[in-house]
């Protein structure tokens, strides 16, 4: 089964490259862009999605510093 | 015998090793090694461990040595882990915290100042609470976190080793933290290079100090 983890720093978490895009939008003539944050996609395949969660835990994402989302693609 | 951990994509370890040698004997460990029974001492160095992929340290920790040195801090043997060493304790959970990347968004290397704090632990042995040291950082990602009551906890129970000097903060970590120790006070990470500030030549042999406490602590057994 094929998976996707969102992968993106916890709220309070300062994320510098988020900001860095944020400050460069109006400059391009995007005006009225906030509170971008930059996260990432891991993209797999898997035989037990049941472990997703543990996996996440255990080495996708640090817990105290990032949240991760598991999306099952049917 | 002090060991310094070789990952693919070390790149410190020689100079860790060369620090060690003006003290006591070393050798390296290759990451795939699990006998580390001839070791006093452990130092996990800097680098750029198995190319910092998905988070820096993440992968090094699941190498067959740090699950041997993990065994080795858990019996209280001393681990000194260094910048990507720093990073690989904390993820492995042997520190409290996690280093996010620098607030700047660029690599840093340049000399700061680090004001020792009153800690447990052996690594303290050799420096006073209060000193100050000259040594150099080169990192990219090296913002110290860790929620605020941790922090206090952290405080309170003498786990903040080092500081940077007051304005010398060059990566946005919290309460200017740039290095910490475990509960026991035997596992001590920082994200300076103590292994570059060893001799005279080079500016400043304020890093020796932490060689020699490394050297000087109590035994355990690398299980």
């Amino acid at each position: 089964m094929r998976a996707k983890v969102l992968i993106r720093p916890k709220e309070g978490i300062l994320d510098p490259q988020g900001k860095a895009v944020e400050r460069a939008l109006p400059a391009l003539g995007f005006e009225g862009v906030h509170d971008v944050r930059i996260g990432r996609l891991v993209e797999l395949e898997t035989d037990d999605p049941s472990k997703l969660d543990a996996l996440c835990e255990k080495l996708l994402a640090n817990p105290l510093i990032e949240e991760f989302e598991v999306e099952l693609e049917q | 015998m002090i060991g310094v951990i070789q990952f693919p994509g070390s790149c410190d370890e020689r100079d860790a090793l060369d620090a060690v040698k003006r003290v006591a004997e070393g050798r390296l460990v290759w990451h795939e090694e699990t006998d580390l029974s001839d070791l006093d001492g452990v130092i996990v160095p800097g680098g750029f461990s198995y190319g910092d992929y998905l988070r820096a340290g993440a992968i090094a920790r699941f190498s067959p040595a740090m699950e041997v040195v993990s065994r080795f801090a858990a019996n209280g043997g001393a681990v000194l882990g260094i910048c990507n060493g720093f990073q690989v304790l904390c993820e492995a959970g042997l520190l409290p915290g996690a280093l996010l990347p620098n607030q700047g968004l660029r690599f840093i290397c340049r000399q700061v100042g680090l004001v020792a704090e009153d800690f447990k632990g052996p690594f303290g042995s050799g420096i006073e609470p209060g000193d100050l040291l000259s040594i150099p950082v080169k990192h990219m990602s090296g913002r110290y976190f860790a929620p605020d009551d941790e922090l206090d906890r952290m405080g309170t129970n003498g786990q903040i080793a080092f500081r940077y000097a007051t304005g010398d903060n060059p990566n946005g970590s919290v309460r200017d933290i740039a290095g910490v120790v475990n509960e026991a006070g035997n596992v001590l990470g920082l994200m300076p290079h103590p292994e570059h500030a060893v001799d005279p030549l080079t500016g400043s042999d304020d890093g020796l100090a932490l060689f020699r406490a490394l050297v000087g602590a109590p035994q355990a057994t690398a299980a």
